[in-house]
């Protein structure tokens, strides 16, 4: 028996204490009608609540949206917790408005992509699966 | 924790087997995925933890879209914590017939249950075009029921046969109706409210919701599911419940813990644990039977050929469909 393509599960987060969940709805849109599942967990979430359900729910990438400011701190949080849990393979895709320094600094740290905003749907799924298949399988 | 296959071809899974028995959270998540993926190497982990399984009180909840159901799981599962039980959830939301993807979002409302270990939620979609819905949701159930999850929570949308299949794949089937939405109740729920060992009337902090009890009450005194078809004449329970103000979540829970008793009590619970068994063996070859088609359906079109022009039926090409299984 030949098997099904693997699915890619997503789950989408918005830290912090910014707004509104117009945005983080359309990707979540978009992601589902390029084939993937995708979790949402809605707004206002704690890093230790985002890993826990990425880590239960395991996803092959968890997107972290937030425009705050406060990513240089809340990222490596999410980066450490996911280490202790024992799930550094679950990829980190940071999506938000931040310098370029601050990109690569969190490259750096370990987060696979950073989609800044206003990037094209067409993008986002493509740097998603690319994310997934230089990961390899599990 | 890689689930890596380590040289054997069939052990996909077998590392993983010790942290599920331990409550090991990323172990459970890694072999949930396993049994979605449904990968024939993983299949002896998955008979290990079948094994392993059958002491949980497994519990389905449905109702039309939008009907409070996540709202609800989330208030009666801090309440089944507070009795010093551990809870597993599995959260059923539909797949794009378009993209086969889907958008899981009944985690949006279990807000209370964040950072407590003693509680492990996980969302799937029905996949709904390749099937077998049943078959890794009740896995699922499975590794949550093996890792000691006390109880479990299945809760699915009340459309479509697959979901009704699940729900009934419980041990108690609770079935909520919400005030608003009242014309759904005869409509679409005319199969949905004779499997209920339950009934809820969600949001009953709405004004509206008096009427809604009403009608549901009638509806039950007429109702075709006679009290005999219950093991043992268990009386079916109307529980009007607010997320809101929490009304009613401690009556849903005595009537949960009543009907598993009652169950226990009245020899009930060996027939519900056949009669979901053969649900799955069932489902489980219906599956096997899909996909095979699917995957072989180029070499199948001799067979096909032939129904087509008539000279042989297509009860007489399903036998020979079964064959060819068997054959491999
Ligand atoms: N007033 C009131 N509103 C409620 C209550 N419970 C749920 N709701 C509202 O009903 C809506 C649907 O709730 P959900 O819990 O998402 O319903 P659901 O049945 O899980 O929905 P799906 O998973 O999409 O089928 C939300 O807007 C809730 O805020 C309640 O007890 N009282
Ligand atoms: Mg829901």
């Amino acid at each position: 028996m030949n098997e099904e393509p693997d699915v890619i599960r997503v789950l989408l987060a918005k830290v912090g204490l910014d707004g509104h969940d117009r945005g983080i709805k359309v990707v979540a849109r978009v992601l589902r009608d390029a084939g993937m599942d995708v979790v949402y967990t809605g707004l206002h979430r704690t890093p230790g609540e985002v890993v826990q359900a990425a880590v239960q729910e395991d996803v092959d990438v968890l997107g972290v949206s937030l425009l705050s400011g406060a990513h240089m701190t809340i990222i490596p949080d999410i980066l450490d917790q996911l280490k202790e849990t024992g799930a550094a393979d679950i990829r980190v895709v940071v999506g938000g408005v931040m310098p370029d320094g601050d990109v690569d600094a969190l490259k750096e740290m370990g987060v696979a992509e950073v989609l800044l905003q206003d990037t094209p749907p067409d993008a986002i799924v493509a740097t998603l699966r690319r994310v997934v298949a230089r990961r390899g399988p599990r | 924790m890689s689930a890596k296959k380590t040289g054997g071809k069939n052990d996909l899974g077998m590392d993983l087997l010790d942290g599920v028995e331990k409550g090991n959270v990323r172990a459970i998540a890694r072999m949930i995925s396993l049994a979605e993926a449904a990968k024939p190497e993983s299949r002896p982990a998955l008979a290990e933890i079948f094994r392993r399984a059958g002491n949980a009180h497994v519990i389905g909840i449905t109702g039309v879209p939008g009907s409070g159901k996540s709202t609800l799981v989330d208030v009666l599962a801090k309440a089944m914590r507070a009795s010093g039980r551990r809870v597993g959830i599995v959260a059923i939301d539909p797949s794009s017939p378009f993209s086969g993807g889907a958008i899981l979002g009944d985690r949006v409302r279990m807000t209370e249950l964040t950072g407590d270990d003693g509680v492990f939620i996980r969302s799937m979609a029905t996949r709904g075009a390749l099937g077998g819905l049943a078959r890794s949701s009740l896995e699922a159930v499975d590794v949550l029921d093996a890792a000691g999850f006390d109880l479990i929570l299945i809760e699915t949308v009340g459309v479509g046969q697959d979901e009704v299949d699940v729900v009934q794949a419980a041990h108690t089937v609770v079935v909520i109706s919400a005030p608003g939405l009242g014309d759904e109740i005869q409509a679409i729920k005319a199969g949905i409210l004779e499997i209920a060992d339950i009934h809820v009337v969600s949001k009953c902090d709405r004004a509206d919701s008096n009427a809604t009890i009403t009608d549901l009450k009638g509806m039950l005194t007429l109702g075709v599911r006679a009290m005999d078809m219950h093991e043992g004449g268990w009386r079916v329970p109307v529980v009007p419940t607010s997320a809101e103000t929490v009304e009613g979540i401690d009556d849903l829970l005595a009537a949960i813990d009543g009907h598993g008793r009652h169950l226990a009590d009245s020899g009930g619970l060996e027939e519900r644990r056949r009669q979901i068994l053969e649900m799955r063996v069932l489902k489980t070859a219906e599956d096997i039977i899909r996909k095979d088609f699917r995957d072989r359906r180029d070499k199948l079109s001799g067979l096909m050929d032939r129904v087509r022009d008539r000279s042989m039926d297509p009860h007489e090409a399903a036998l020979k469909l079964l064959d060819r299984i068997n054959e491999d």
